[in-house]
């Protein structure tokens, strides 16, 4: 730290960088916190079975499971691909 | 009663057994019966923290086998005689430790009367650190102000909630408590550093002590005297106020700003 300090450019904030990465994380796995180990599984398995009819992409299946009233539900999104244009 | 406090936090190296050490020896310097249990089969370290690795003769896998008994375990500290040492085994068996034999001897300190047993746990979320908390009745997580410890610590508190007696059988939930180590004001006075309230808001729970980053705790694990007993250093008074804390008393954060700097210091750099 010296006289000619305010000449150079502030450096970005680096904790508030990490605090936003935290926060995202952090909610991320509590939402998956309690979820059946099998979850991955079942994830890759519907994927390989998806491959044989249409090419979707790995990213494409949300598998989620969440608690409604006293049940569990188990929510799963495909999000196919675009048809191309013929 | 017997409380069992477990000092845990899932990523390694952010002070554990140096917590585990201060926290035993200021509840047995508040005149309590203190025994604390290393839990890291095969990385024997508290001893070395605590200063009585010459003298250890029988270990905690010992007792659990049934080759000595908890009396002859247990390692007499040299400045209070109401704290005891039980060292982890150095065998390299991981499933030396079991649920039943970890409960037996928790329940022969129970009938020992001690006032509190303090679990050193392991790093990670392996069998180790699951049988450290397993029984708690309350649990110290230690944090550091950086990303990996923080997560780990999430992760933690979550298997605190689902992982314990407490929780399984539903009598009551395992008390948490936060404690921030390896703090440096002036990085977060910077914007280096996440500050108390982040890693609070973060963890959603209240922080229970700062320990300032501090040579002392070197200094101290180097002589084998847990870093609380030096009154002069910052980490420790900072100790010596969480463990006041623990037993209810209500004392302010210290060490948690940084130090203004003069105009000089500030003009020529420091």
């Amino acid at each position: 730290m010296g006289i000619f300090d305010f000449l150079k450019p502030r450096a970005p904030n680096t904790a508030s960088v990490a605090k936003e990465r935290l926060r995202i994380i952090v909610a991320q796995e509590r939402a998956q916190r309690g979820a059946p180990d099998y979850l991955p599984t079942l994830r890759r398995e519907i994927l390989e079975v998806l491959k044989k009819y249409v090419n979707v992409d790995p990213d494409a299946i949300q598998v989620k499971v969440s608690h409604e009233g006293g049940h569990e539900l188990l929510e799963l999104s495909v999000a196919l691909p675009e048809k191309p244009a013929s | 009663m017997t409380e069992i406090i477990v000092v845990t936090s899932g990523k390694g190296g952010v002070g554990k057994t140096t917590t585990s050490a201060s926290l035993a020896v200021g509840l047995a310097k508040r005149g309590r019966k203190v025994a604390v249990i290393d839990f890291d089969v095969g990385l024997r370290n508290l001893d070395l923290i605590m200063g009585c690795e010459r003298r250890v003769v029988y270990d905690f896998v010992n007792v659990i086998q049934n080759e000595c008994t908890i009396k002859q375990a247990l390692i007499k500290d040299k400045r209070y005689e109401n704290l005891f040492v039980l060292a982890a085994s150095q065998t390299r068996d991981k499933d030396a430790l079991t649920r039943e034999g970890v409960e037996r001897v928790l329940d022969e300190l129970r009938e020992a009367d001690f006032d509190y047993v303090v679990c050193d746990s392991p790093a990670g979320i392996e069998k180790g650190a699951f049988l450290a908390m397993y029984f708690a009745d309350r649990a110290i997580v230690v944090v550091n102000p950086e990303v990996s410890s923080v997560r780990d610590s999430d992760r933690i508190l979550g298997l605190l909630a689902s992982k314990t007696r407490h929780a399984e059988v539903g009598t009551r939930r395992v008390e948490q408590h936060l404690l921030l180590t390896r703090y440096n004001p002036e990085r977060v006075a910077r914007g280096d550093m996440m500050s108390i309230a982040d890693v609070e808001e973060i963890l959603g729970l209240e922080i229970l002590g700062v320990v300032p980053e501090s040579e002392s705790v070197l200094a101290g694990s180097n002589a084998g005297t847990p870093v609380i007993l030096d009154n002069e250093s910052p980490a420790g008074q900072a100790y010596d106020d969480a463990v006041g804390r623990l037993l209810g008393d209500s004392l302010p954060m210290r060490f948690t700003e940084a130090q203004k700097k003069g105009f000089l210091s500030r003009l020529f750099g420091a």
